[in-house]
C-alpha cells in the first residue's frame, strides 16, 4: 500500500450532498476486475457519461478538473453500499484524498484501508473549499497527514482529526492483515479461552 | 470522547466486550469474529488471498449463498446465460469446493439472500459478532447479533485472521413506543425513523431499537427495521433478544441443542441493556403517529405519508437540504405539491433483503387476493424455503393469479445486476432498500414502499392506501 505523507494536487468540488457508492460507481460495474482498463471510466459514471457514452459537462470532466486527484465533497459521501469497488474506482483515477464534512462509515473504512485519506473537515469549510474551486479552477490543495492540517486554495489552514491507528496505517501504508498477525499470540489464547467458554458457537 | 461510565452497559457494548482480543491505546479493538457470510460479488477474494500466501482460518464459520448474480428465471448455474454472471456465481462455488466452507448453491432448496439465509438456518444467533462483505448485514442484529458489513478488503482479513479491527461506535437508542395502526408494518416505522434522524443520522453509531412498538413486531419484522438501519447512516441495528427471539431460534438448523442450547440461553438472557445504561443519544418516536409512507426522493430520509403532498423545496430554510431536494424533484419527475395519491407508476417489485420473507409475502397477498395488477409486478422470495412456504400456503397461486410474476429467489431489482432491471425513466414501487439515482437501472426512479403498499399500487397503478384494500 502506498505511504500517505504530504500530498499536493489538483482538487475537485463536487457539490451532490448524500452521495452515495451507486454514484461512485454503479452496480452493473461490480463485477468487473479492479485491473480492468475501463475501471477509470466507472467512477461517477452516469454522471459523467450519458446513456451514449458519450461525456456530460460534468465537472470532473471539464479541463483542468480532469487532472484533480483530490475530491473535496459534500455531507455524507460514499453513503450506501458497502462496495469497496467505489474506492478502486477513485483509485483508478489516481484520487489520493477525498475531503468531505461527513462520510458513509463502510466507505470511510474502505478508503483507509487502501491508503486513501479521507479527510473531515467541517460543513462550512467544506463548502468555502469548493467555492474557491470553482472560483480557481485548476487550484491545488495540499494536505500533511503527520500534522493533519489541509491548506487550501487560498493558503488558508484547516485542521483535521483522524483516529491514531488510521493515521499510522496510511502514514506508513501497512497492510491490516500482517498488522493483525503481530498479536498472534494473544489471537491464539483468546481463541483456546473462548473455544472453550462457547462450545454452543463451534 | 467517551464520558467515564459506570459498570453498567448496553446489548452492544456487552456482545463487543466479550468478543475484544486486545485493544491498542488508541482505542481500536481487535474483536474476534465468530461468523462470516459471504455472496458471490466476493469470489475473488479467495484467489487474492491465495495469492499472497495466506489460507482460510475457520472455513466452518464461513457461510456462502450466490445472490447478488442470480436471474431470477434461473434454476441452477447452467440457466445463467454465459458471462460474467454465471462466472461470479461458479467462482463462488468453485471456491466452496476447493476450500470446503458450506455453500447453499441455487439449486439447494436452502439457497436465498444472504441476509434471508443466515437467521433462517440458525447461522445468525443472539450474542455472536457475525460479519458480511454487505452493508445490509445490519439486518442480522434483529436477533440481538452484533453484525455489520464490512468492505473486501475487510472480508479478506476476516477470511484470513477471524479478526476485524473496529473502534467502538457512539451508542444511540431509538425508542418506538405506541401502537402501530392496523395495516402498517415495519417498513413504515423505519422509514419514519430515517426521515425523522436523516440518512446520516445515524452515523458513527450503533443504533438499539427498544419501546414497546419493536417488541410487538415479529423478528421478520424486525429484520426489516435493522436491515435498513444503514440508510440512516449506522452499520449496527440491533435489538435485544427477548422470547421472540429464542423461540425464533430455537430448533433452526445451525442453532445450538441441548446443552449447548442451554449455555447459549444462560448468556443470551444477560444481553439486554442493563436499566443504568447510558446512550449517547437518544431518540424516541411515536409508533401511533405512523402512516404507510412512501419516499419521493433519491434518498430514504426523503418520505411521506400517503395522505401527503410533495414537498415543496421552497419552503425549506436550509439552503444545502433545498438544492438536494429540488435535484431529487428533477431526477424523479415530480411536482412539488402533487398529492402522493396521484402519482402513477410503471412498475412493482415485491423483494429484497428488507422485504421478501414470508410475512412480506402474506402481506403482499392479502391485497392481491381477487384482483388483478395494471402494472407489471415481480414478487421475488428471499429464499427457496420462503418459495416452497408461500407455495404450501397458496400465495404464488393469489400472485400469478393476479398477473404478477412469481420467481426463483436472489437480490433481483434491488440491485439490478441480474437482469432484471427497470427501463430509464420508469417509475417502481418497490419494496427494497435504496431508491438512490439508477439504484435500479440507468436513469430508475425507485419509490420504497411496504409489501402491503406496492401490491396496492400494482392493483391500482398508483400509489393507493392500502389499507383501503386489505380484506
Amino acid at each position: 500500500m502506498q505511504p500517505f505523507r504530504r500530498f499536493s494536487a489538483v482538487a475537485v468540488p463536487i457539490d451532490i450532498p448524500n452521495c452515495d457508492t451507486d454514484q461512485i460507481i454503479p452496480a452493473r460495474f461490480l463485477r468487473r476486475a479492479k485491473d480492468d482498463p475501463a475501471y477509470a471510466r466507472f467512477l461517477l459514471h452516469d454522471l459523467r457519461f450519458h446513456a451514449d457514452d458519450t461525456e456530460t459537462s460534468f465537472i470532473f470532466n471539464q479541463i483542468p478538473y480532469t487532472n484533480a486527484q483530490i475530491l473535496v465533497c459534500d455531507i455524507n459521501w460514499g453513503c450506501g453500499s458497502s462496495r469497496e469497488a467505489a474506492v478502486n474506482a477513485l483509485m483508478a483515477n489516481h484520487i489520493r484524498a477525498v475531503i468531505a464534512p461527513t462520510f458513509g462509515d463502510i466507505h470511510y473504512s474502505n478508503c483507509i484501508k487502501n491508503g486513501l485519506l479521507p479527510v473531515r473537515l467541517s460543513a462550512a469549510n467544506c463548502n468555502h473549499i469548493r467555492i474557491q474551486l470553482h472560483e480557481s479552477p485548476g487550484a491545488s490543495i495540499t494536505i500533511d497527514l503527520d500534522k493533519q492540517a489541509v491548506s487550501g486554495p487560498d493558503r488558508k489552514g484547516y485542521m483535521f482529526d483522524i483516529d491514531p491507528m488510521d493515521k499510522i496505517r496510511l502514514l506508513h501504508g501497512l497492510d491490516d492483515i500482517s498488522m493483525t498477525l503481530e498479536h498472534q499470540a494473544e489471537i491464539e489464547a483468546f481463541e483456546r479461552d473462548y473455544r472453550k467458554k462457547n462450545r454452543w458457537i463451534f | 470522547m467517551n464520558a467515564p461510565r459506570s459498570h453498567s452497559k448496553t446489548l452492544f457494548e456487552k456482545i463487543f466486550d466479550r468478543h475484544v482480543i486486545v485493544t491498542r491505546e488508541s482505542g481500536d479493538a481487535l474483536l474476534f469474529i465468530d461468523r462470516q457470510l459471504i455472496h458471490d460479488l466476493h469470489y475473488r477474494s479467495f484467489e487474492e488471498l491465495q495469492a499472497v500466501g495466506r489460507t482460510i482460518r475457520y472455513p466452518d464459520q464461513l457461510f456462502a449463498t450466490p445472490d447478488h448474480s442470480v436471474p431470477t428465471t434461473a434454476k441452477k448455474l447452467t440457466d445463467i446465460p454465459q458471462g460474467e454472471m454465471r462466472d461470479t456465481v461458479a467462482g463462488l462455488q468453485e471456491a466452496a469446493e476447493r476450500i470446503g466452507f458450506t455453500h447453499f448453491d441455487m439449486t439447494d432448496p436452502r439457497h436465498g439472500i444472504v441476509h434471508v439465509v443466515g437467521p433462517e438456518q440458525g447461522i445468525t444467533l443472539p450474542g455472536l459478532t457475525l460479519v458480511c462483505g454487505d452493508s445490509h448485514t445490519s439486518t442480522h442484529g434483529a436477533l440481538g447479533c452484533l453484525s455489520f458489513g464490512i468492505g473486501s478488503t475487510e472480508v479478506k482479513h476476516v477470511l484470513a485472521t477471524q479478526t476485524l479491527w473496529q473502534r467502538k461506535p457512539r451508542s444511540m437508542r431509538i425508542t418506538v413506543d405506541g401502537t402501530l395502526g392496523l395495516g402498517l408494518s415495519a417498513k413504515d416505522i423505519i422509514l419514519t425513523i430515517i426521515r425523522h434522524i436523516g440518512a446520516a443520522g445515524g452515523t458513527g453509531y450503533a443504533i438499539e431499537y427498544a419501546g414497546s412498538a419493536i417488541r410487538q413486531l415479529s423478528i421478520e419484522g424486525r429484520m426489516t427495521i435493522s436491515n435498513m438501519t444503514i440508510e440512516a447512516g449506522a452499520r449496527f441495528g440491533i435489538i435485544a433478544p427477548d422470547d421472540k427471539t429464542l423461540e425464533y431460534v430455537y430448533g433452526r438448523p445451525y442453532a445450538p441443542t441441548d446443552e449447548k442450547w442451554e449455555e447459549a440461553m444462560a448468556y443470551w438472557r444477560l444481553l439486554p441493556s442493563d436499566d443504568t445504561a447510558v446512550f449517547d443519544k437518544e431518540i424516541n418516536i411515536n409508533a401511533a403517529a405512523i402512516e404507510p409512507t412512501v419516499t419521493w426522493g433519491n434518498s430514504p430520509q426523503f418520505c411521506v405519508g400517503i395522505s401527503d403532498v410533495i414537498p415543496d423545496p421552497a419552503s425549506e430554510a436550509d439552503l444545502a437540504t433545498r438544492a438536494n431536494m429540488e435535484s431529487a424533484l428533477t431526477y424523479m419527475d415530480l411536482l412539488p405539491g402533487t398529492p402522493v395519491n396521484k402519482i402513477d407508476i410503471d412498475r412493482v417489485f415485491i423483494g429484497s433483503c428488507t422485504n421478501s420473507r414470508i410475512e412480506d409475502l402474506r402481506q403482499a397477498a392479502e391485497v392481491f387476493k381477487g384482483r388483478s395488477v395494471v402494472v407489471p409486478t415481480l414478487v421475488v422470495p428471499g429464499s427457496g424455503l420462503v418459495k416452497s412456504e408461500a407455495e404450501r400456503e397458496g400465495l404464488d397461486r393469489i400472485f400469478i393469479n393476479a398477473g404478477a410474476q412469481w420467481r426463483e429467489p436472489g437480490c433481483s431489482m434491488c440491485v439490478a445486476i441480474n437482469g432484471d432491471v427497470l427501463s430509464p425513466g420508469q417509475r417502481c414501487a418497490s419494496t427494497s432498500n435504496r431508491n438512490f439515482q439508477g439504484r435500479q437501472g440507468m436513469g430508475s426512479r425507485t419509490h420504497l414502499v411496504s409489501p402491503a403498499m406496492a401490491a396496492a399500487a400494482a392493483v391500482t397503478g398508483r400509489f393507493t392506501d392500502s389499507r383501503r384494500l386489505s380484506s
